[in-house]
């Protein structure tokens, strides 16, 4: 047994336990939640139509794997999986479009490969920094948002990069 | 911008269809593509309702508030100039707090309450104050404990174990998001 397959049942036991010693209506309140994440996921699905069929009809026009191939001479000797870029390019941009890229990476290398690996990797722990700057910044009056971008970029390079540095480290 | 990265691709895959020779293809894959973006949806669907049910019992029973309470010693540390019972403060505990635990419907707002709060202690100035980019900062980093639709994906991809890049993804985004606050510390001493 390992730590990663505890983490999802423990997760819905203490939530429950907790529930259940604050008096929560537990299937009701559940209920309520679950409408909600319907509806939030449905309202997604023009967009994400839209993005991976912009992405299938890239690919099937040979134009990534030309780019991705061409890439790779410059980031193969640094250990960083070419096929992963176009994710690498689009994650800080839009959300959307990077989960597109993501499905199209893990279908075509496969989860458990390296890319599919790395892909994941940089999924889970990067952000939409564009948007998320642009969102939060709207609710003030500053318009000078001075260094932020910079060190959002920055942290979001750093992520990149290690993500093939911690998938070499963890599970290659 | 989505605008035009979207209508960019679209029209870079017909050019390069043509040049390719390909361009059957990419007529068969904006039929099937379409498809295959439904069945992710509808595929996601089921786990998106059980999660965001489970969460909003987590969210009832005031997971939030523990977890923040939890982190108020690390936002002092990151904000040391706001005060203690400053609802500025309260309201970034809790953001970070519905962030880590994947409630992303409820951390928006939060933020949002933050930084309009962070504003006005900023008497609404033009240029952004420390504490505002900072917090931005952090909201730019990926916090979330479980990344539910990335877990899903890969199963739904056929990972033999969709869980084995948790403990990566927590350590990179730790690392990310200390390298973006270290260098936000050290772009705030340039002025």
């Amino acid at each position: 047994m390992q730590f990663s397959d505890l983490i999802i049942p423990l997760t819905v036991f203490l939530i429950i336990l907790f529930g259940l010693f604050r008096g929560v209506s537990l299937f009701d309140i559940f209920l309520k939640g679950a409408k909600n994440g319907l509806n939030s996921t449905i309202t997604i699905l023009p967009s994400i139509v839209g993005l991976v069929t912009a992405v299938s009809m890239l690919k099937a026009s040979g134009a990534i794997d030309l780019l991705c191939h061409g890439l790779s001479y410059v980031f193969k000797p640094l250990g960083f999986p070419s096929e992963v870029l176009p994710l690498a390019i689009l994650r800080p941009v839009s959300g959307g479009a990077s989960l597109a890229i993501l499905n199209d990476i893990l279908n075509s290398y496969g989860p458990d490969s390296f890319a599919g690996r790395v892909a994941s990797v940089i999924s889970g722990s990067t952000e939409t920094t564009f948007y998320t700057l642009t969102v939060y910044f709207a609710a003030t009056h500053a318009k000078d948002s001075r260094y932020t971008l910079k060190s959002a970029l920055l942290a979001d390079a750093t992520g990149i990069l290690l993500a093939s540095v911690a998938v070499h480290f963890f599970l290659n | 911008m989505l605008n035009y990265i979207w209508g960019f691709i679209l029209l870079a895959a017909v050019i390069f269809g043509i040049f390719t020779g390909r361009i059957a293809e990419v007529g068969e894959a904006a039929i099937a593509g379409a498809g295959e973006g439904a069945t992710l949806v509808l595929g996601m669907l089921g786990v998106m309702c059980f999660w965001t049910g489970l969460m909003e019992i987590a969210e009832k029973s005031g997971v939030i508030h523990c977890v923040a309470s939890l982190l108020r010693p690390l936002t002092r540390f990151i904000f040391p100039k706001l005060e203690k019972n400053d609802p500025a403060h309260g309201a970034i505990v809790m953001n970070i707090a519905a962030n880590l635990l994947g409630m992303g419907n409820a951390a928006t707002p939060l933020g949002l309450r933050a930084m309009q709060l962070l504003d006005e202690r900023n008497c609404g100035k033009k240029r952004a104050s420390n504490e505002m980019c900072l917090f931005v900062l952090i909201n730019t980093a990926s916090l979330q404990l479980f990344p539910t639709t990335l877990l899903l994906l890969r199963q739904m991809t056929g990972s033999a174990n969709p869980g084995e890049i948790i403990v990566p993804v927590w350590i990179v985004s730790i690392s990310a998001l200390f390298v973006g606050i270290f260098s936000a510390k050290l772009f705030q001493k340039r002025g």
